[in-house]
């Protein structure tokens, strides 16, 4: 199994480099430069004031030299600075909102964990009874609703209506500390947290549900009925590790759907993650940004589908050997 | 105690129900008795409802199936009437079962040791180390090389053989009174199907079981069976010791089993096979349930069912060729 997880990790390294190239030739094919964003801005610039600048910035250079000068700056962790925010650092720009997105996924995969996995299984057991065709329509809605107009029902209705949840942001009274600021922070998850995870509740439930009956009609579950186990030993032993397996491995792209869905939602909920300062910083055409925050969810993508394959090894013992 | 049978079915009637009304007659009145140390044969082709027999006696019918009549008697307790509950103690404690397919019998994310301790641990309330000890024990019984590391092992890491070794294992593991063996070396190579046989013998005799021996290669029944049921469409068709079945065959369609058999010892290629192919359990023929097949079809097959009938002392058979015959004033029903 070591040998299996420590192989994995050594092909992480060419696709972080693989994840390089790509950020940087998408950065150049896009319309513009560094400077385009800011001489737009301001029509009055000098052209060759403009000219001076893409110089002393490097814009002129080969490709591959300027690939070569972003990509060994960020090997130190300069990440550049920020074409707008008064040129501070993107470092400093994106940290706290990289632990709000963060926070944002984990606590929407949580949801999604925590909601789907048994009822999938309870539908799988009862199969059509009257909670799996509930189920079931709660599944089609949730895969045929789109993101943002949920949430924006869920703003409507929950917040300004009833007024359970606050309808952005993440903190109401600042300089709460303790308990209580982690309780605060998780009220205004809730509604951005159900939004995002919508569609994988959704998604998860169905899968979980056919995986279960796949198992449930399987030899091996037939041999540890004839052994005399108990209902429960042959679901939660025989039956939940098998049906997880192909569970966990969706589970590995399910951070990248998670982050290009966290896009949207963050600004239906004027939610301070990395997917409000991605959308501000393209229309603002803040690069080194934009290229930063790509990077960043490329990783965290890559990492998701590590974590998946370990995971998976752990599982299945027919993976660890070959 | 010990003189009755091991297990009695009487007039067993397991059906499917399935779309538009339709009833699928999986098992369809059967009745036999198994006495202690004895195996008893099922023989037929594919879909004449011998595993459907096996499972309901472990009462293992799932939907839309349903034991739906008849009594299964294990030493004389009714175990038909059994709670769910109260078969779970049953199974693999008193009746140990194996399956066709070792390749997919056995869990693939669980080591060989974990899944036969579980069983010793449910049924004979045995500590972790006493049954982990005995199960090394069962797998050195059982011929496999290396037990204590093939304890850690997966089950892929294993050969089919190897697998159905495993599962005889855990069968014996806890000295059930009756082991029904559904199909066990047909998913095997030639050569191996023999040592496995030879080695549920070699258990049966150890053990002092009873043994219900599924298969649909007439070939074998007379070196391992004592008594064989010839199935075919879900009803006995032909019952009798093995040796009188074999020398004094009646029923066209056990004589269609034994033709299609190769033999050595003939020069002449005789590969006879059954003409058409088993007619699904929903929709039978009218009449003999053979009759759309067999080479001595009388009018009267089509019009309705033989009933088995005694031809002999202990040899039944359910054919229209033999009634009013031999011997026909001990009907069977
Ligand atoms: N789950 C099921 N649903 C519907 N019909 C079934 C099912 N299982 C078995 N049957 C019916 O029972 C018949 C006998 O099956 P089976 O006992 O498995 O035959 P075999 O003699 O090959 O073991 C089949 O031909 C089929 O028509
Ligand atoms: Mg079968």
């Amino acid at each position: 199994m070591y040998k299996y997880i420590i192989r994995r990790i050594l092909i992480f390294i060419p696709m972080l480099f693989a994840l390089t190239i790509i950020v940087f030739g998408l950065a150049q094919l896009a319309p513009g430069d560094a400077l385009t964003g800011v001489s737009l801005s301001d029509p009055n610039i000098d052209p060759e004031v403009y000219e001076m600048q893409r110089e002393a910035y490097g814009l002129n250079d080969p490709i591959p030299v300027q690939y070569f000068r972003w990509i060994s700056s960020v090997a130190q962790g300069d990440l550049g600075n920020s074409l707008v925010f008064n040129g501070r650092s993107v470092s400093e720009l994106i940290e706290s909102r990289l632990a709000n997105t963060i926070y944002l996924g984990l606590f929407s995969l949580a949801i999604t964990i925590i909601v789907a996995i048994p009822i999938g299984i309870y539908s799988a057991r009862r199969p059509y009874s009257l909670l799996d065709y509930g189920a079931t329509g709660f599944g089609f809605l949730g895969l045929a609703i789109p993101n943002f107009f949920f949430g924006l029902i869920a703003i409507y209705v929950l917040s300004i209506k009833l007024g359970w949840f606050p309808a952005q942001g993440t903190l109401t009274t600042p300089g709460v500390t303790g308990l209580a600021a982690i309780l605060d922070r998780i009220h205004h998850m809730i509604l951005p947290g159900i939004t995002l995870g919508l569609a994988g509740t959704a998604t998860y439930m169905r899968y979980m549900r056919s995986e279960v009956l796949d198992v449930l009609g399987s030899d091996y579950i037939r041999t540890a009925r004839a052994k005399g186990l108990s209902e429960s030993t042959i679901l939660y032993k025989h039956t939940l590790r098998n049906a997880l397996i192909p569970i966990i491995t969706l589970m590995g792209f399910e951070i990248g759907v998670l982050l290009s869905g966290a896009v949207i939602t963050e600004q239906v909920f004027q939610y301070p993650g990395l997917g409000t300062l991605f959308l501000s910083s393209v229309t603002n055409r803040d690069y080194p940004v934009v290229m930063a925050i790509a990077m960043i969810l490329g990783i965290l993508i890559l990492v998701g589908n590590l974590l998946a394959d370990i995971f998976y090894s752990i599982i299945d013992p027919r993976i660890r050997y070959d | 105690m010990k003189n009755g049978p091991v297990l009695e079915v009487n007039q067993l009637k397991t059906y499917f129900y399935l779309r538009d009304n339709k009833v699928a007659k999986a098992v369809d009145n059967i009745s036999f008795s198994i006495l202690p140390g004895e195996t008893v044969a099922i023989v037929g082709e594919s879909g004449s409802g011998k595993s459907i027999t096996a499972l309901s006696i472990m009462r293992l019918i799932n939907k839309p199936g349903r034991i739906v009549d008849g009594e299964i008697l294990l030493d004389k307790e009714e175990i038909h009437r059994f709670s769910p509950k109260q078969m779970m103690k049953i199974r693999g404690n008193d009746i140990a079962m194996i399956f066709q397919e070792p390749m997919t019998s056995l869990n693939p994310v669980f080591t060989i040791g974990n899944q036969i301790i579980e069983i010793l641990r449910k049924h004979k309330k045995m500590s972790k180390g006493d049954a982990s000890n005995r199960a090394i024990q069962l797998l050195k019984m059982v011929g496999i090389p290396r037990a204590e590391e093939v304890m850690k092992e997966y089950p892929h890491q294993l050969s089919g053989g190897m697998r159905q070794r495993i599962m005889i294992a855990m069968a014996i593991s806890c000295d059930p009174k009756l082991l029904i063996a559904d199909e066990p070396t047909t998913a095997l190579d030639v050569t191996i199907q023999a040592q496995i046989l030879d080695l549920m013998v070699e258990m049966k005799e150890r053990f002092q079981m009873a043994v219900l021996l599924i298969t649909h290669d007439i070939g074998i029944v007379s070196e391992y069976a004592d008594h064989v049921l010839v199935m075919y469409g879900g009803q006995i068709v032909e019952q009798a010791s093995a040796k009188e079945l074999l020398q004094n065959t009646k029923h066209p369609y056990t004589k269609g089993l034994l033709e299609s058999l190769p033999n050595i010892d003939d020069d002449v290629e005789r590969l006879g096979t059954i003409k058409g192919t088993v007619p699904s359990a929903s929709d039978f023929p009218t009449g003999c349930r053979f009759s759309s097949r067999c080479p001595n079809v009388m009018e009267k097959c089509t019009q309705s069912n033989p009933d088995l009938m005694e031809i002999e002392k202990d040899h039944f058979v359910r054919c229209y060729l033999y009634e009013g015959g031999i011997k026909n004033d001990n009907e069977y029903v």
